[in-house]
């Protein structure tokens, strides 16, 4: 393997790195948001080194482009770039630490324990993952899949909408007695 | 290509940091975006497996993580300007009213 395949993939994974850790550090939000946009084209960028162009595009316009413009927007709604710096629950961030620590021995742990190391095939062929491809086996084998996809899609929307509308200001039903009260009136 | 363990170790970088994320911070909107993070490095995984044994499922997988998280983002969302609504703050420590 090259130097310079070396090197783009260690300077893939620095960026990676560094914007996650961006994104846990980053006292507003906006910035976190926008470590997290950087952190997902640099994952589409090792998508497509891995020989999947459709998810790396699928990467960048729904996460990158809609997920993260859903953000930004609900960030600016609610004014909560910075909140106000509050007393953690006590020993809160002595747990949290503790149980990264945990999940990091497990994963070391896996890691040392794992059987035989993967072996890379052959290399991938440019027509291994082409949209074409993909979309035979989503509507061939997966296509229960992909339409209870599509229901969850919409269910979610519309629990969206419902969860955010305005409580109704009731004059609908005020109005016809209004109405009438008024014609009594008269 | 490069070894396997290069994803591998990027993917629980990733994740480990999605999960210091999720405990340290108390913001929703950075919770929710940690937990992101989280999916992407499970992405990953799914991708670099995908490639390395020929099997294209692994990225249909991706897909359909993709599609769910967006769903989860939307519901999420909606439930955070909701909550706003009804108490005008979103500090995750000032959820509390369902404590004994």
């Amino acid at each position: 393997m090259s130097l310079g395949s070396i090197l783009l993939y260690g300077l893939l994974g620095v960026v990676v790195a560094i914007s996650g850790i961006g994104l846990i550090t980053s006292r507003n939000a906006i910035y976190g948001a926008l470590f997290l946009v950087l952190n997902f084209i640099t994952v589409a960028l090792l998508y497509i080194a891995l020989g999947a162009p459709f998810i790396a595009l699928a990467q960048v316009t729904v996460y990158a482009g809609s997920i993260m413009v859903l953000f930004l927007f609900v960030i600016m709604l609610l004014g909560a770039e910075q909140l106000p710096i509050a007393e953690p629950i006590r020993g809160q961030r002595i747990l949290a630490i503790l149980l990264f620590v945990a999940f990091l021995a497990e994963m070391a742990l896996f890691v040392m324990l794992r059987g035989s190391p993967v072996v890379a095939g052959a290399p991938i062929t440019p027509d291994f993952s082409t949209p074409a491809t993909m979309g035979t086996l989503l509507f061939e084998q997966y296509l229960l899949p992909f339409e209870m996809t599509a229901g969850v899609l919409l269910a979610a929307t519309v629990g969206a909408v419902f969860l955010t509308r305005s409580p109704r200001p009731e004059r609908k039903s005020a109005l016809p007695e209004a109405q009438q009260a008024g014609k009594e009136s008269s | 290509m490069m070894p396997m363990s290069y994803f591998i170790g990027l993917s629980i970088l990733m994740f480990a940091m999605g999960i210091l994320g999720v405990l340290l911070r108390r913001n929703p909107l950075i919770v929710f975006m940690s937990l992101e993070l989280m999916f992407n490095s499970a992405n990953l995984l799914f991708v670099a497996f995908s490639a390395y044994h020929h099997v294209l499922d692994g990225q249909l997988f991706v897909f359909f993580v993709m599609t769910t998280a967006a769903a989860e983002v939307a519901v999420g969302l909606a439930l955070i300007v909701a909550i706003f609504k009804a108490k005008r703050t979103i500090d995750l420590d000032q959820m509390s009213s369902l404590k004994g």
